[in-house]
């Protein structure tokens, strides 16, 4: 009997990864067995479905090591004494987890879909394809074994040392390739909007990644960055800002501007709107790094620049606010029935907020106050989980059953109970940053009356350990909703054999017949 | 800067600023304010994605044109078009050296007061206690703790032991230039693992911790050789060089033989950095008093 009981877990892993396994190299057939689709006549749907249920094994993935790290902020000692656990490792782990695992997985999957759909072509090059997704896997594994054994470049975000950042690049060429051939080959003369946003992500995260990681390798796992001193501090923050604005917001953007008019069935509400924006956001956030480095030895020019750019950028960030929003307008009842569609417009609720919220911390005077303090990690995980994870959340449950020829997903109702726990769990973590950061911030500054420091450090520390304990349980809350998707998710595919789907024609339309 | 990338930026910074002025503009140029409806763009993607051509919000451009204009007020009056300075003639390095005066004015009195009160009476001048605590708390309490005990590496201040010595002046100057200890490794010196326990169980031995053992008269041969330089002879240590006194209960980096053992066969390096630039000399005397205050 124990015995039996010992061997119950590895059982349940194995079955799960092979179940996995089969789940990401399954080719698809139809009916009959026989492939007739597998042609430039279907799309190329095989690679989607690998980077969409990667998506959701990353996101658990990441999100459970970030708990790990909030909870190791409450209780040091859960670092057990073993270095490959302690915060140091661990939290960088956390980041390229969520934004390059999770978040990456979710950029290529859907855009890797759309540009597919909205160019009326199967995807370029599957094998690039495919090579594009076992690359990025790869990256991702290596980034798991290196990271907890200390091995980093110490930039922040782009942590990983010399080989992998030679892979990285060699994967993203081969995306940008993938991509910008299948817009090439496009069958409807307009490239839609949603490519806009892609292909702006994909060109710039490559000029970040290579110019950021120039670096002289001394050995395999270490080396030196070509940039010295307040040199190097600024090229890490034009590419650490610009992750966030072009990985983080334009490639969501274009996630958005495909899945939520899709979602809504409701038209994009104005295309010269989405003109404006994107070409201001492309252009403004290249500006905006220095304000990461106010009140440093960055000269005074730059610091200004950083600023008054940032503050420039609120405008065309709310610029897709407003066009997301104003698209779902009009449909407001299908928001009664569809948590979906609820995802959605609280991601961009929150992006509005987050992008508010940016400029106005990049004014030196808030900065004074905000920088180095709790509220800036709030601040990120209100654009990254309010942002990013919920419009990551709302497209692949729009996404799943299409790829896997169902009218819906298995469950709306845990759909909704998902929506209600990822809400509820953003909402606690950026409230409790927020009280702990402008709390830290002004326990910081204040003096007494002989011009000394009212409190010590580890005062201030102490201050903020209930938020620390309100934060942990929202990321645990936002957690829980992970571990539903992925249930909901599983049951969705578990019993589906996807079908090839036949390549649309373009139709030309003009005129006003909008229904 | 030079000249070059001076109207480089200068250039680039404009330039951006009238891209994004001109795109305003664009996008009040674009045609009559259609109703929804009326206005589809005429195409449509993957079956039903449309587009209308809706007007950006007013509001939106006026938010966008606002922040524009401020933004290029505020490069006008502050440094940030190239190498111009602004015409406020602000600096981030100017605005410190201002703030620091003016604290400097505003505090200095406070401490200046006690400028011409003996070292002795100041330690029992509660006042100056006081403000000491304030300093001590603000500048000493990361290493030493808030209660002055210190922690493995760093000297306990509440105790009678003074590793540089308590005089007034001493504990000013370690205040001031702060303090740098260092003992050397003496593994490859003492020649064998057996000599370094010997040296172990002789070290332990002076200050009555442990028994004497068999190679404790070898090890004293050597101590009086090669550590009694530093530590003296009699191994109670010289506050001129911070060599600790061994023979007392006081130890640094731990009493445990395998910490000993690590201090004689890796050394030790103790740092106190200097504090005397920004604190100056009246508040350093201050706490300097408290610091020896609490010893007493």
């Amino acid at each position: 009997m124990r015995r039996g009981k010992r061997i119950r877990i590895p059982t349940y892993a194995y079955r799960f990864g092979r179940l996995l396994a089969s789940r990401l190299s399954a080719n698809v057939q139809n009916q009959t067995g026989v492939r007739p689709l597998d042609t430039a006549a279907s799309y190329n749907d095989k690679v989607v479905r690998q980077f969409t249920i990667m998506t959701v094994v990353w996101g658990i993935v990441g999100m459970l090591v970030g708990i790990i790290i909030a909870a190791q902020l409450m209780w040091p000692a859960l670092n057990f004494d073993l270095p490959f656990l302690t915060y140091g490792r661990l939290r960088p782990l956390h980041t390229n987890a969520v934004i390059f695992a999770f978040g990456g997985s979710a950029l290529f999957a859907t855009s890797y879909y759309v540009v597919q759909r909205t160019c009326h072509v199967r995807l370029a090059f599957s094998k690039l394809a495919a090579f594009t997704f076992w690359g990025w896997q790869a990256v991702i594994v290596l980034a798991a074994v290196t990271l907890p054994l200390g091995i980093t470049q110490s930039k922040e975000y782009a942590e990983l040392e010399w080989p992998i950042d030679l892979l990285i690049t060699v994967v993203w060429v081969a995306y940008a390739i993938v991509f910008f051939t299948t817009i090439g080959k496009r069958r409807i003369k307009h490239i839609y909007v949603a490519n806009w946003f892609y292909g702006a992500f994909i060109i710039t995260v490559a000029v970040l990644h290579i110019f950021n990681n120039l670096a002289i390798p001394v050995t395999l796992t270490k080396s030196y960055t070509i940039y010295t001193g307040v040199v190097d501090a600024m090229m890490q923050w034009w590419y650490g800002h610009n992750a966030v604005g072009f990985f983080l917001t334009a490639g969501f953007l274009g996630m958005m501007y495909y899945f939520v008019p899709k979602q809504a069935g409701r038209p994009v509400y104005s295309y010269r709107l989405s003109v404006v924006h994107f070409w201001s956001l492309i252009a403004i956030y290249m500006w905006a790094g220095p304000h990461h480095l106010h009140y440093t030895s960055l000269p005074d020019w730059a610091q200004t620049l950083g600023m008054v750019f940032s503050i420039i950028l609120l405008a065309p960030s709310w610029g897709g606010m407003i066009n997301g929003i104003m698209t779902v307008s009009g449909a407001w009842h299908k928001l009664r029935s569809d948590p979906i569609l609820k995802f959605m417009i609280v991601a961009l609720s929150f992006y509005g907020m987050s992008t508010f919220e940016g400029p106005m911390m990049s004014i030196k005077t808030v900065n004074a106050l905000s920088h180095y303090t709790e509220w800036t990690i709030g601040h990120v995980h209100a654009g990254a989980l309010g942002w990013v994870a919920m419009m990551t959340i709302g497209s692949i449950y729009c996404l799943l059953p299409r790829l896997y020829n169902r009218d819906g997903m298995y469950s709306t109702k845990l759909i909704d109970v998902h929506f209600w726990t990822s809400t509820i769990g953003v909402v606690l973590y950026a409230v409790a940053l927020w009280v702990a950061g402008i709390g830290e911030g002004l326990m910081s500054r204040a003096v007494n009356s002989d011009g000394t420091l009212t409190y010590a450090f580890i005062e201030i520390l102490a201050s903020k350990y209930p938020y620390y304990g309100m934060r942990l349980l929202g990321g645990v809350i936002f957690f829980v909703g992970m571990i539903i998707m992925a249930y909901n998710v599983w049951k969705t595919i578990s019993k589906e054999k996807p079908a090839p789907v036949a390549v649309m024609d373009p139709v030309e339309r003009s005129g006003p017949d909008a229904s | 800067m030079p000249a070059f990338w001076a109207w480089f930026v200068a250039a680039g910074t404009i330039a951006f600023v009238i891209w994004c002025v001109y795109l305003i503009s664009w996008a009040g140029k674009q045609g009559p304010q259609n109703k929804e409806d009326e206005d589809l763009v005429g195409h449509v993607w993957d079956g039903d994605l449309e587009e209308w051509n809706n007007p950006a919000p007013k509001w939106w451009l006026y938010l966008y044109f606002i922040t524009i204009a401020w933004a290029v007020g505020y490069m006008i009056v502050y440094p940030g078009i190239g190498a111009f300075d602004g015409l406020f003639g602000w600096s981030q390095e100017g605005q410190y050296e201002q703030e620091m005066q003016a604290a400097e004015a505003r505090y200095e009195p406070i401490y200046e007061a006690f400028a011409a009160m003996e070292f002795e009476d100041l330690v029992k001048d509660p006042d100056a206690v006081a403000l000491g605590g304030s300093l001590f708390a603000s500048y000493c309490t990361t290493c030493h703790g808030s209660d002055a005990r210190g922690a493995t590496g760093y000297p306990n201040l509440t105790d009678a032991d003074w590793q540089w010595g308590s005089s007034e002046k001493d504990i000013i100057t370690t205040i001031t230039n702060g303090r740098n200890a260092v003992m050397t490794p003496w593994a490859q010196i003492l020649g064998s693992d057996e000599a370094v326990d010997n040296m172990v169980n002789y070290v332990q031995s002076l200050s009555g911790t442990v028994e004497a053992g068999d190679g404790a008269e070898s090890a004293r041969t050597q101590f009086t050789t090669f550590c009694a330089a530093c530590h003296l002879p009699t191994g109670t240590g010289n506050p001129v060089l911070g060599a600790p006194n061994l023979t007392d209960s006081t130890w640094l980096y731990g009493s445990s033989a395998e910490a000993i053992r690590t201090t004689i066969e890796q050394g030790r390096q103790g740092q106190m950095p200097a504090h005397g630039e920004f604190l100056g000399e009246n508040r350093t005397r201050i706490l300097a008093a408290y610091v020896y205050s609490l010893s007493q």
